[in-house]
């Protein structure tokens, strides 16, 4: 029967259909202690480069904060990591085998990196809940989140993340009755319920009371260890409070790079950087 | 749901066992013209499921509905047989004026019920499959996917009114005999259209209904309004879009399978731009992402239409037109959300006196 | 039947009778010779005679006289239509119609009704005559004083020209002052050379195939396809082939570029229709869908002033250019007063209101104008066409719209580069809240660029007019292709929608003859479909910064 042998030369017996074989993320390899590595990344827009040769690592486990004046590039950063923007040149890796070039924003996503945007964007006509629901890790393909119910154990994540994010009393709330702040805090307990490995943090404290904001500096420091956690922001003395590793990012490349007292007196970042920022470091 | 069942039985037993004279029959007419707005109450549906819930403004969805027609109009083109006004056993009538030598490839299959009735699905199904891929993958969104639906259709149109298509040309399929062998003029096999109607719409609700609270439907008005978002926590939004998009075509397909046995005719009319943007505005009506909304609003407008268009010809696309506009500047909830509103309204006012 | 003749008519029925009563060869005195019109009334009365003698000489006279009616009675005499009234002894010229003849005074050129068979009288000719004929109705033609009908009487013989003619044609070629008609004697000159049979001399067959090398006339490669099919002599044939494949390959670049052109042309329109869409599209970021109807009012406004200036056309038509810019853009100012400044953030819903809009402009035309199509007149200088060779000849309506397409675009770039608007329309289309809180009334220019648009939509409606009909449909056919234009072109980008239009008419018509004119649209629709796929912004994106 050559017929049959040539269907099953096409079409091997222990092979199934692609949609039928579980989901796993593709494994994460962090050995060399350094989950991310940007080289030689180039963006330009319409020939005003945003983004000029940077290369930047960050180490599994760490915290590091990028700062940076208006301009410099933060966002870009962040839109070429999660597959937003694509680079004119330059490699992105996901520790030693993701080459986050060539993966789109999904796959990115279930690789394991999260990110939260600048200005909190939740789903507004969803509850907390639901909210929540949709982030949490797991099978994200269409007929499997068609059947999906929340098991027991998810339910009661939900309901401890709901507690940390201190959303409670707003769990059947839609999110778009949510105050600023409370956005933000439910924009973290979704990156949390995705159980990322690294976490893109895009100004969490903007429109946080100082309350709030100390709040969102624990968190943060607990989260590092254990994840690796990048952070941009403007606040410096919320990044002075949390900061081991402070990045300072000109015109699209690294200007300085250190712990928070080191880049402080450096004198290219003061010139740059800091003699724009005082006037607003002296009003906090 | 309760409505909808007793319409589903009351109705044709009044046509059938109550007598003509008596008040309380429903004449065949009437009940055919129910079966009508069913079939647009389900096609509004399937519109509802991408627009209102999905985000995706369909202007092209009555492609796939006049697809499912045209595949049911091939299965009883079939059944005439050497009925037709040439008597020819083998070739339908319009194929005998435009002297065709043989039945065209994709014509074969269709004298079998069940084969006519899985191309019911298939064909419009696998046309929203192939342009969905296509668009969703590209990430074209908004105005533009809008766009190209019309687009679509208005190819389509064009090239359904062309003879050399082997559908009829400008004439569609027409002057049906009988389905499974029931005359398509006789009582019975109305009434059970009718009810097949009412079960079809019965099914589209319940299934539509489950997608909706399910996590997927969850994850379509995330899509709607926080596209990116959705894509970050790690959902492929173009798939999600692809697969429901395919639904509600298949949906549609199946609204127009059944409507074509209960008007008679099929004819490229139906994938004229204007007739795919008069079901938006049917679901604007009604009320988007509420799928008794897109029902109610379904049967309105087409009740006023068969009453304007024959009262007042000329003044139905004034006030089709004036509809679009009035609509979205003072309904954008449509009426059901207009219903809500003052039933809330009325709820918490006595609060808010306190 | 009898119509009151004219005055003219009636002088030259005065002659008749006399030239009848002092009968043929016989010249009234007061008459005699002293003017061509002479020699032609005295060959009008000898035709009449029974004498093939007389109709032999009558025809020379005709031929002679130098009348411009002469050549128009002969032609008839020879194709057996001409006859004359038994009761009147009047020539006509009639064309059979139902049982009866349709009649046209030979001489006047009035029509005179139809009339039965028996009340005519058909003037006969023999063979003699046909062929005196011919070679005289040749004669005519080729003496004329306007080179251009020389040229055009020439080239009509090619086809049928027999070696009788040889020595006439010489003639004529040496005394010819045209250079043109004198090429085409020497092209007349070598197919007679060519078609006179084997007892030719092959040298001069050979350079009579040289001098019609790249000839573009169908009668000219009409001869050498039978030259390379049938000729004896094999260096001949191979010649011939050479110099056919020749022409081929010229006839195939002409034909290209006249599909060029029509793609151009076709573009053009497109570039009109899309420009106002791109401009209300690339600033507001809505879909006007009822801009098709905006050009469709620019056409009635077009139609409307020719009703009213029935006697200056072409004066109508320039005026309706303003005219319609003030029509449509008033009409695009009030719709967006009125509709869509209340819907901006919300460009679905946005649609659907103009869609519902474009329906009641659709039926207040049908209502005000009846549902039919109007014409609007073609003003002369517009009408015809420019030819460039045997195989080219440019419409020239098409070649006018093309410029005029341009000189708006032009003026557009113009107003959008330099003014004071055209500042505010790009600062608001490229971040909008910055312009507010520089100071720019954006909901003033939203308005102003609105009615922009669509006052360009009523110009592009003006040139429309000049391509079809002018009905309540004729906005819709244009709404989906300007989109497609637009989309395809790039948003914001006015280059683009130059470039994009012209692309899409040109691969149009690329695809039409292969393809069907159905099957090329959809054909398109996948292109660009393919298109977005892989450049989502269109040929010239706008780059800038991803924005949530």
């Amino acid at each position: 029967m050559p017929a049959l042998e040539k269907i099953r030369a096409f079409w091997p017996r222990d092979r199934v259909f692609d949609f039928l074989i579980p989901e796993s993320p593709p494994e994460l390899d962090v050995t060399h202690g350094v989950i991310l590595y940007l080289e030689g990344i180039t963006v330009s827009f319409g020939g005003f480069k945003a983004i000029d040769h940077l290369s930047l690592y960050i180490d599994d486990g760490e915290l590091r904060c990028i700062i940076g004046p208006n301009g410099a590039g933060k966002t870009t950063i962040m839109d070429i990591i999660t597959g937003k923007t694509r680079p004119d040149a330059g490699s992105a890796w996901f520790g030693q085998h993701l080459n986050l070039l060539k993966m789109s924003e999904p796959e990115i996503a279930r690789a394991g990196i999260g990110r939260k945007f600048q200005k909190p964007t939740v789903f507004e006509n969803h509850s907390v809940a639901d909210n929540l629901e949709l982030a949490m890790a797991g099978d994200k393909r269409i007929w499997p989140i068609l059947m999906a119910k929340p098991s027991p154990t998810q339910q009661d994540q939900i309901e401890a993340i709901v507690e940390t994010i201190g959303l409670k009393t707003k769990i059947k709330a839609p999110a778009g009755a949510l105050s600023h702040g409370q956005k933000q805090w439910l924009e973290i307990g979704m990156l949390l319920m995705q159980n990322p490995k690294l976490l893109l943090v895009d100004e969490p404290v903007a429109g946080m009371t100082q309350q709030e904001t100390e709040r969102t500096a624990e968190l943060l420091i607990s989260l590092a260890g254990t994840r690796s956690v990048v952070v941009v922001e403007h606040d410096m003395d919320f990044v002075r409070s949390i900061a081991r590793k402070v990045t300072v990012l000109h015109q699209g490349s690294v200007l300085a790079e250190g712990r928070m007292d080191e880049v402080q007196n450096n004198q290219a970042v003061i010139e740059v950087y800091l003699g724009e920022e005082k006037c607003s470091a002296l009003k906090n | 749901m309760g409505i909808l069942l007793a319409v589903g039985i009351l109705v044709p037993l009044l046509n059938l066992t109550v007598s003509t004279a008596h008040p309380l029959h429903v004449s065949t007419y009437t009940m055919t013209l129910l079966g009508k707005y069913l079939c647009y109450a389900l096609l509004a549906m399937a519109v509802d499921m991408v627009w209102g819930y999905l985000g995706i403004l369909s202007l092209g969805h009555g492609v796939f509905f006049a697809l499912g027609g045209y595949v049911m109009g091939m299965y009883l083109m079939r059944q005439i047989g050497d009925r037709g006004v040439y008597g020819n056993a083998l070739l339908p009538d319009f194929m005998v004026f435009l002297n065709w030598k043989g039945l065209p490839w994709f014509w074969h299959g269709f004298d079998g019920f069940w084969f006519a009735m899985l191309m019911v699905l298939v064909v419009p199904g696998l046309l929203a499959l192939v342009f969905g891929w296509f668009a969703f993958r590209s990430r074209v969104t908004g105005v533009y996917l809008s766009i190209m639906t019309q687009a679509l259709t208005y190819a389509l149109m064009l090239a359904f009114f062309r003879n050399e298509m082997g559908f009829g040309g400008n004439n569609g399929l027409t002057d049906f005999k009988d389905i499974l062998g029931f005359s398509l003029q006789s009582d019975h096999t109305r009434a059970g259209l009718y009810v097949a109607s009412v079960i079809a719409l019965a099914l589209g609700y319940t299934s539509c209904r489950w997608i909706t609270t399910s996590r997927l439907g969850k994850l379509a008005t995330a899509i709607r309004d926080q596209e990116d978002r959705a894509r970050f926590i790690g959902y492929r939004v173009e798939d999600a879009k692809l697969w429901i998009f395919t639904f509600s075509a298949i949906l549609a397909g199946i609204a127009g399978a059944l409507y074509v046995p209960q008007v008679g005719i099929i004819n490229p009319t139906e994938f004229a731009p204007l007739a795919s943007i008069e079901i938006v505005i049917w679901v604007a009506v009604g009320g988007r992402a509420t799928l008794y909304g897109a029902v109610v609003g379904a049967v309105i407008i087409n009740y006023a239409k068969s009453f304007l268009t024959a009262a007042f010809p000329d003044a139905w696309l004034f006030g089709l037109g004036a509809l679009f506009v009035m609509v979205t500047l003072f309904l954008p909830h449509g009426l059901v959300g207009m219903a809500r509103h003052t039933y809330f309204s009325r709820k918490r006012a006595p609060h808010a006196g306190t | 039947m009898f119509k009151r003749p004219a005055a003219l008519k009636n002088w030259f029925f005065y002659i008749f009778v006399v030239t009848i009563v002092w009968g043929c060869g016989y010249l009234h005195p007061g008459f005699a010779a002293t003017s061509g019109s002479n020699v032609f009334d005295d060959g009008i009365a000898c035709l009449l005679d029974d004498s093939f003698a007389q109709k032999a000489a009558a025809v020379e006279k005709l031929a002679d006289s130098g009348d411009e009616r002469a050549e128009e009675i002969l032609q008839a005499l020879l194709a057996g239509d001409l006859f004359y009234i038994k009761a009147t002894q009047q020539l006509v010229v009639s064309r059979a119609e139902g049982n009866g003849y349709a009649l046209r005074s030979a001489l006047t050129g009035d029509a005179l009704g139809v009339q039965k068979k028996r009340a005519l009288k058909k003037v006969g000719i023999n063979n003699t005559i046909r062929g005196q004929l011919e070679s005289a109705l040749a004669r005519l033609r080729l003496s004329h004083p306007n080179p251009d009908i020389r040229l055009a009487a020439i080239n009509q013989m090619l086809g049928t020209i027999t070696p009788n003619s040889a020595a006439l044609l010489r003639g004529l070629r040496d005394s010819e002052p045209d250079r043109d008609v004198r090429v085409a004697l020497q092209t007349a000159l070598s197919l007679i050379v060519l078609r006179s049979g084997p007892t030719t001399d092959k040298a001069q067959k050979q350079a009579a195939l040289e001098h019609l090398a790249g000839n573009l006339n169908p009668a000219v490669r009409n001869e050498l396809t039978l030259l390379a099919g049938n000729e004896a002599d094999t260096q001949i044939r191979l010649a011939a082939k050479a110099i056919l494949d020749g022409i081929d390959a010229r006839l195939a670049f002409f034909n290209f570029l006249e599909t060029l052109f029509f793609g151009l042309s076709l573009g053009s329109v497109l570039v009109l229709a899309a420009i106002g869409l791109a401009i209300t599209f690339g600033v507001i970021g809505v879909i006007n869908m009822a801009h098709g109807e905006l050009i469709m009012l620019g056409a009635y406004t077009a139609y409307v002033l020719q009703q009213l200036l029935p006697d200056a056309i072409g004066a109508a038509l320039m005026l309706s250019i303003p005219a319609a810019f003030l029509v449509s853009g008033l009409t695009g100012l009030v719709i967006e007063r009125t509709i869509i400044r209340f819907l901006y953030g919300r460009p679905l819903e946005t649609l659907l209101a103009t869609f519902g809009l474009s329906l009641i402009l659709q039926q207040a035309v049908r209502s005000i104008f009846s549902p039919l199509n109007r014409s609007v007149a073609t003003p002369a200088w517009m009408s015809g066409a420019i030819p460039i060779n045997a195989a080219l000849s440019l419409t020239t309506n098409r070649v006018v719209i093309l410029f005029f397409t341009l000189l708006v675009f032009a003026g557009l770039c113009l107003l959008l580069k330099k003014s004071a608007l055209g500042l505010q329309v790009r600062a608001v289309s490229q971040n909008r809240a910055m312009a507010r809180a520089m100071g720019v009334r954006a909901a003033r220019v939203d308005a102003l660029t609105f009615g922009l648009g669509s006052g360009i939509a009523g110009i592009a409606g003006v040139a429309l007019s000049q391509l079809t009909n002018v009905g309540p449909n004729l906005g819709q056919a244009y709404i989906v292709d300007s989109f497609m234009v637009v989309v395809f072109g790039g948003v914001g980008n006015l280059w683009g929608t130059l470039l994009g239009g012209l692309s899409l008419g040109v691969i149009n018509k690329f695809l039409e003859p292969w393809a069907g004119a159905v099957l090329a649209k959809i054909l398109i629709l996948v292109v660009i479909i393919l298109f977005i796929q892989k450049r989502p912004q269109g040929l010239f994106p706008q780059k800038g910064r991803a924005t949530g």
